[in-house]
């Protein structure tokens, strides 16, 4: 007994001195306690209570997962081809990856905005930006599918983007890269840079009803680098804010050339005023060349259009559009909080944060409380426009979101943390670390009038020894912490794909009820629709051959066909029957130089397939469909060109004459 | 020795939530524990009438004579969504043919199937005996209430109804 008391005694001790010394959280378990798992659980069955719509960086897709459980519900194929579900392989979506440059089957998405009505998020669409060949593109969250993807002409690098004013009148691109404009010739000393590159911010208009956008102007301003943006709302709607950097407008080795002054600036933008110009006729009409492609729901079909021509408005000669707010060293995030007062610029290797005020910006213009100019746009004094520093926040602040209870909470990348701060009195609230270096965060609503500020999810760029190791590359993590307290607290970790930049998070009430559950087949008007396996036939033009083919649970119409020949290239036209929700059908043929397609109750999708020697070509649904998916199969059989096989096809009734055995 | 252990991994377990410094107010979620709904067996639902299934439909009215242009209505909606199937005559194709099926059900009875498909296949004994033989179940194909009236009208065109 005795024995055993005094070995307890060390025993905990040691257990406590251990603990003790992991104080300052270093690896996985220190920094949870002992609730999170019941506050991340969602029972089986259940739904989660929010979407988390997370970009997916370098794979140009956008993922969707439920929070607080941390489930990945789906990954939405945009910018990049997705053979999974025939993105940019089907007929039917290849136009949607067409650009100026042609096909592009890659991007890099990076931001995200919900579609908001008076400042607060309206479930209806969810905007993304290309970051590499300048594009924003509009998801519908009736359909959780890509509608729409515009070109941002002028541009390169859009970075600044794809953020949205608070009745979703806009949406805005600001260039990361300047560039030359894409009427002038290009092909100049790339050391010319502060005389012939230009930086352009695009305000692309979205249709109040159907979405669709349209660039409506651009406003050309200094060759310097757009960063990130945020609009006004409140009493600071019809403005728009941008933080840029680059400034020293660099040419090489950024790194160090573009981080030599003091400050860089924050760009107010009176848009109100911008459009006034715009009505006034102020705006050049300007020859460009950028694509905007459409898909429909209704004839499952998208198209691209070239349009070759864009406004400008120059920010130089018409005066009040633009003006200069310095902002320590090279801003990165730029944030509004939701009364529209704050402004909060986030240098990347600044030690301090800036707020700035509205009435203040307001009031110094008013006033001309101006340092100078810079390019021709009016700087404004920096104690005129600030409210105040947050002093000594963290290292490395990058993006500010807010809970709409008068805090903020900014990421640190270089001191990997969350930090809560009071906007008013600008005083640290609470710290907590991330694993590791977090790059940005999102609060449900959290760049909005009404952020619903339940919970904050950290999206960080190093995962290292959070996970178990799969090889030199592992996930990205992201991160959640219940902010309902006063403290945060770490309550799960997920992997994510790609590499998540913004990500926005929304109540799943204001989307789940308006999902859309099965196409239906009397709207499909796509050209090569089957209504209904009696109309499902085969059509050659020339070497072209139209295969309208009907699938349901569990064959295909027409399963076996004849009189293919070298040199035709066959059309898959498959329409799936089905009505019901959760039953797509799949289509994979040997030997296809292209994807699969996964065709959506209702919906009728297009595979070409270009045989590439005689014989026998099997075909099969891919997707898991019923008790005798493994019977829903075709052949289809391949002659010489010039060969006399006659074009036939059918199902059910192809079958070996009388008096054919097997053992023939 | 083994007790000492446990002893041990209380302290330290103790000044890890300590150490955390989070918020430990209780949850406010309890983790969801509601029963899987038990399916009524429909020999032990006394209320279940097998020959009207489980649906909407309790009384359809079919008058003696065919109404055409419903039938017709009736085929259209079969040529899109019921023939890849079902045939006109007596063969199973995926499902059974249609020939005489309005003999073998009563109207209510296949229109709460065509319209409330997944849940007479989980409850109704005749539907789950064509389960057993078919394999398939059967894709809600989504009829209105107008279309599945149509729908029957047809089959009843189909088993020589003028």
């Amino acid at each position: 007994m005795h024995y055993s008391t005094k070995s307890l005694l060390v025993a905990s001790s040691a257990a406590l001195l251990l603990s003790a010394t992991s104080c300052k959280p270093k690896n996985a378990a220190t920094a949870v306690s002992a609730d999170a798992a019941s506050k991340a659980y969602v029972a089986p069955g259940k739904y989660d209570e929010f979407y988390n719509f997370v970009s997916g960086g370098f794979s140009g897709q956008l993922s969707v997962y439920g929070l607080p459980s941390g489930r990945l519900l789906r990954v939405i194929p945009v910018f990049s081809v997705d053979p999974e579900k025939g993105w940019g392989y089907s007929e039917e979506t290849k136009p949607m990856l067409n650009t100026s440059h042609g096909t592009v089957p890659w991007d890099d998405l990076h931001h995200t905005e919900l579609s908001q009505t008076n400042g607060e998020i309206d479930g209806r669409w969810i905007f993304v930006n290309a970051n590499n060949t300048p594009r924003i593109a509009r998801v519908d969250l009736k359909t959780f599918r890509t509608s729409e993807i515009i070109e941002i002409p002028n541009s390169a690098g859009n970075h600044s983007s794809p953020f949205i004013t608070d009745n979703t009148e806009y949406v805005v691109a600001g260039t990361r890269f300047s560039v030359p404009p894409d009427d002038v010739n290009g092909d100049v000393p790339i050391n010319s840079y502060k005389k012939n590159f230009k930086g352009y911010i695009s305000f692309i208009g979205v249709d109040k009803t159907s979405g669709k956008m349209d660039v409506s102007f651009q406003i050309e301003c200094p060759g310097i680098n757009f960063d990130l943006s945020h609009s006004g709302k409140n009493k600071s709607s019809g403005w728009f804010f941008f933080s840029c950097y680059n400034t020293e407008q660099a040419n090489t080795l950024l790194e160090v050339n573009a981080s030599q002054r003091d400050k860089d600036f924050i760009m107010a933008v009176n848009w109100k005023k911008a459009e006034e110009y715009l009505k006034a006729g102020k705006g050049k009409k300007v020859p460009v060349k950028y694509a905007h492609n459409t898909y429909d729901d209704k004839t499952h079909t998208s198209s691209s259009e070239i349009k070759n021509e864009v406004t400008v408005l120059n920010a130089k000669e018409l005066k009040d559009i633009c003006y200069f707010i310095p902002c320590p060293k090279s801003p990165h995030g730029c944030d509004v909080d939701p009364t529209g007062e704050y402004i909060v610029g986030s240098g990347k290797l600044a030690a301090l944060i800036p707020v700035f005020s509205f009435d203040k910006i307001q009031n110094a213009i008013a006033n001309k409380q101006f340092a100078g100019e810079y390019d021709g746009i009016p700087v404004i004094k920096y104690e005129a426009a600030l409210h105040g520093e947050v002093q000594k926040p963290g290292l490395g602040p990058l993006h500010t979101e807010f809970d709409g209870k008068g805090n903020a909470i900014t990421s640190f990348f270089v001191s990997s943390e969350l930090v809560k701060w009071n906007i008013k009195d600008l005083k640290v609230l609470d710290r907590a670390p991330t694993y590791y270096s977090v790059g940005h965060l999102c609060i449900p609503g959290g760049d909005t009038k009404k952020p619903n500020a339940k919970y904050v999810i950290a999206y960080n760029k190093i995962t290292k020894d959070r996970y178990l190791p799969t090889g030199p590359e592992l996930a990205q993590s992201a991160q959640l912490y219940d902010i309902s307290g006063d403290k945060m607290q770490l309550i799960l970790d997920f992997p994510t794909i790609g590499e998540p930049h913004y990500a926005q998070a929304v109540s799943a009430d204001l989307i789940k009820n308006n999902s859309v559950k099965f196409f239906k087949l009397e709207e499909n008007s796509n050209p090569y629709v089957s209504k209904g396996e009696s109309t499902a036939k085969i059509v050659r033009e020339g070497n072209k051959v139209h295969v309208y083919m009907t699938c349901i649970r569990s064959h295909f119409t027409p399963d076996n066909i004849e009189g293919i020949k070298m040199g035709d290239e066959v059309y898959f036209h498959v329409t799936n029957l089905e009505q019901d929700w959760d039953i797509p059908h799949g289509f994979g043929i040997k030997g296809a130089n292209n994807g699969e397609l996964l065709i959506m109750p209702g919906e009728t999708q297009t595979l070409k397939w270009v045989p590439d020697r005689v014989g026998m070509s099997p075909f099969y649904c891919t997707d898991f469909c019923s008790a005798l998916h493994q019977e829903m199969q075709g052949y289809i059989r391949v002659s010489p060109a010039g060969s006399n096989v006659p074009l036939t096809y059918s199902t059910g009734k192809n079958l070996p004459p009388a008096d054919s055995t097997s053992g023939k | 020795m083994k007790r000492t252990f446990v002893y041990a991994m209380f302290a330290l377990t103790t000044a890890l939530i300590a150490c955390g410094g989070g918020n430990s107010a209780g949850t406010d979620k309890t983790p969801a524990a509601e029963p899987a709904k038990e399916e009524a067996k429909s020999g032990e639902n006394p209320s279940y009438d097998p020959k009207r299934g489980e649906g909407k439909f309790t009384h359809v009215d079919v008058p003696p004579a065919l109404n055409a242009a419903m039938a017709e209505n009736g085929n259209k909606t079969y040529k899109l969504k019921c023939e890849s199937c079902h045939k006109l005559t007596e063969e199973k194709l995926v499902g059974p043919g249609w020939k005489n099926v309005t003999q073998r059900h009563a109207p209510e009875w296949i229109m709460n199937f065509v319209t409330n498909t997944d849940e007479m296949l989980n409850k109704d004994p005749a539907a789950q005996a064509q389960l057993e033989i078919c394999l398939v179940r059967m894709p809600n194909q989504n009829l209105s209430d107008d279309e599945a009236r149509a729908v029957y009208e047809f089959m009843r065109k189909n088993d020589g109804v003028k």
